[in-house]
């Protein structure tokens, strides 16, 4: 094994090392410490009307709350849209909300057999229409994938313009979670005659929540 | 797979003269090509990206054994382990040993180009274990017992009869008992069957669109959300990767995802873009408990040091095979391995040798779209061109071409010779021709004939009426 490694990376050491400069190993270190910057695409100034029309192009809804007292309305007023029942499995992080009774709510990890999912997102983006969900024992990733329905709610203050901002606000977390997930709409497939089909193996529908002063703890409220 | 290029010239007459592949062909390459080309259209930035992109992927090659000594270092750190596969051997005994060391059974999978290039399925299956494809595409054609024929869209040729009829037979043992024949209830019966199995699976195999030095991460980019359940539930997950899939870090990363999907499906990202790193931490009640990385470098350290390290760039985006003429007609398959199109065409010899793959350095009219669309501006005519070169040198070329075109070299370099000469062909052709104003058969020429009509000159050379034009000003 060890072996095989340093053949490899000698094989490799040969073919690029005419032409290094002598501090060639600071220079690439410091090239990996400070990203560094690259061209990011323009953005028009309402970042709130860029990611909406960005999520709905991927297929996935959302709307945008003054309060997070209007959450568990507005879950409901959804749910009852799309004609289903008002139960859901939520993350633990967002023990913090208070659900009232208009919906059942139960907290934790899901094995495949809970309808809606709600869980918290650690930033929306603008640019794609992006929601960016960071694993923890808070936030399963299972609840992204199982459910037929996954609702995302995020801080407005959390929604940045471009993807490098998620990885400032992350460099600033500290931690790199195991899991870190771009979502854009909901599931879906052309494998079948390159036909559009929405819901392959992940949730069939992608409802994001922007509420200004979300107010919870973890890493989805920030430090900054 | 056991790679079927040498027979690429019967395997692509056949392609050619299948109708239902042409329509399939024709309507999947009209799809991307279009979609391509209004998402594109939306970002300005676009052209400077590439060339960033290119740099980017430069940089990396040039310090290839220091990113990935980085990123070793930095999956380590987060738990998780790295293996080096010099061959494809190697690749399948790394992933057959954790297989058995965890005691498993069933495997599911995620798309990887790298797996199939690696024969991985065939060497798991050897073992007894149930191996289960979850991207829609490669499902399809685990059950049909085919090889991908496109990089992004596996199951192209195939239509929704012959969909419907694979998981009739597949999945009627499973209480599955109607033909269906919708596209919404194929990919829902598909969902139901695979579900469970995701469950059920002791490992997740995946494959990896980049690594990122600076974290120790993988990203998988899907829209099925197939790739995240095989790699999130599972107790094991094993990454399979080249070694050129590495960047610095996820600011670089970024910058490559915003030239990949747009390249790929015409998307400005798609539904699933996942960074995964090392195994479930405390507390976490799902991810795997393994984080394995394997990483793969079966001739890349070879086109590394020599002529073929630009295309090492390439990001397996697809958009050459979807504006490749030649693919458009023959489809992937007829390439015979892995990887089809313009991309296929360079990289099958390099990794296989000219000898079984040097022709499919002559799929190709030379037309440059496909270095055009390329993200990572890979000058892949000119790479093909280089194959041709080599293969003209080795003598694998046919000996009745090497003749012709020593002739014509000779000819060509003795203009005294080779102007009467043509002057008198075309002459002659010019009288036979005349009549009909084309010919339906020609001597030596039945590649051209056999499937249309050549026109007949008009009877005077190029040169001479050039002369005249020049005469007449």
């Amino acid at each position: 094994m060890g072996a095989t490694r340093e053949r490899i990376l000698g094989r490799i050491r040969d073919a690029v090392a005419d032409g290094r400069e002598s501090d060639w190993r600071a220079e690439l270190d410091q090239r990996v410490e400070q990203a560094p910057q690259l061209i990011r695409p323009k953005l028009p100034d309402d970042l709130f009307a860029c990611f909406s029309e960005k999520l709905v192009l991927g297929g996935g809804t959302c709307e945008r709350l003054d309060a997070v007292s209007q959450v568990p309305e507005a879950i409901a007023r959804f749910l009852k849209t799309n004609e289903l029942a008002p139960k859901l499995r939520a993350a633990p992080a967002l023990q913090g909300v208070v659900w009232g009774d208009v919906l059942h709510v139960n907290f934790g990890n899901t094995r495949g057999d809970d309808l809606v999912s709600v869980t918290p997102a650690f930033c929306a983006v603008a640019e794609t229409g992006s929601v960016v969900l960071l694993s923890s024992e808070e936030s399963p990733t299972s609840l992204n994938f199982l459910p037929d329905v996954h609702i995302v709610i995020v801080d407005m203050k959390q929604l940045v313009p471009h993807y490098e901002d998620v990885w400032e606000k992350l460099r600033v977390f500290g931690e790199v979670p195991r899991a870190i997930n771009f979502i854009t709409g909901p599931s879906k497939t052309a494998d079948v005659e390159q036909t559009l089909q929405i819901g392959a193996h992940g949730p069939r529908n992608l409802h994001v929540l922007l509420v200004s002063d979300l107010g919870i703890d973890g890493p989805c409220a920030d430090s900054a | 797979m056991e790679p079927h290029s040498h027979d690429f010239k019967k395997n692509a007459a056949q392609a050619a003269g299948d109708e239902q592949l042409r329509l399939a062909l024709a309507k999947a390459q009209d799809g991307f090509v279009g979609k391509r080309a209004e998402v594109v259209g939306l970002l300005p930035e676009f052209e400077p990206l590439r060339e960033q992109g290119k740099t980017i992927r430069n940089h990396v090659l040039a310090n290839l054994d220091y990113y990935l000594e980085r990123y070793e270092a930095a999956v380590q750190k987060q738990g998780g382990q790295v293996h080096w596969a010099e061959t494809p051997e190697d690749a399948q005994n790394i992933v057959r040993d954790i297989c058995k060391r965890v005691d498993a059974k069933l495997v599911i999978k995620g798309k990887s180009m790298i797996s199939e290039e690696v024969a991985l399925n065939e060497a798991l299956e050897g073992d007894g274990l149930d191996v289960v494809e979850s991207d829609l595409g490669e499902y399809i054609l685990q059950l049909a017992k085919e090889p991908p024929s496109h990089i992004i869209a596996p199951a192209i040729h195939k239509t929704k009869a012959q969909i419907s009829e694979l998981f009739y037979n597949a999945h009627k043992k499973l209480g599955f008992n109607k033909k269906l024949d919708t596209v919404p209830d194929l990919v829902n019966e598909a969902r139901q069957v695979l579900r469970s199995r995701y469950l059920e699976a002791d490992v997740g195999i995946t494959g990896a669109n980049f690594l990122i030095a600076e974290t120790g991460s993988n990203i998988i980019v899907t829209n099925e959300g197939n790739g995240d359940l095989s790699c999130t539930l599972p107790r094991v997950h094993i990454v399979t990767a080249s070694i050129e899939k590495v960047v610095p870090t996820l600011d670089d990363a970024s910058a490559l995802l915003r030239l990949l999907a747009r390249s790929a499906t015409g998307q400005e990202i798609t539904s699933y873009t996942t960074f995964s790193t090392g195994p479930r931490r405390a507390g976490d009640s799902d991810g795997p408990e393994e984080y394995h990385v394997v990483l793969v470098d079966n001739g890349r350290t070879e086109m590394l040091a020599g002529t073929f390290r630009e295309m090492l760039r390439c990001i397996r985006c697809g958009a050459c095979m979807n504006h490749c003429p030649v693919y458009g007609a023959i489809g992937g398959h007829s390439y015979g391995w892995v990887y089809p199109g313009p991309m296929g065409s360079v990289l099958t010899p390099s990794f296989l040798g000219l000898k079984e793959a040097g022709d499919l350095a002559h799929a190709c009219t030379l037309n440059g779209r496909c270095s055009s669309v390329c993200p990572m501006k890979i000058p892949l005519p000119d790479l093909l061109r280089e194959h041709r070169r080599r293969q003209f040198e080795a003598k694998l070329t046919p000996k009745v071409a090497n003749y012709a075109l020593a002739g014509w070299g000779f000819l060509a370099k003795h203009p005294r010779l080779y102007q009467p000469l043509m002057a008198l062909g075309m002459k002659m052709m010019g009288l036979v021709g005349r009549r009909k104003g084309r010919f339906r058969s020609m001597p030596l020429a039945s590649g051209w004939t056999n499937t249309r009509d050549l026109p007949a000159p008009q009877g005077e050379t190029f040169h001479h009426a050039w002369r005249k034009r020049r005469g007449e000003k």
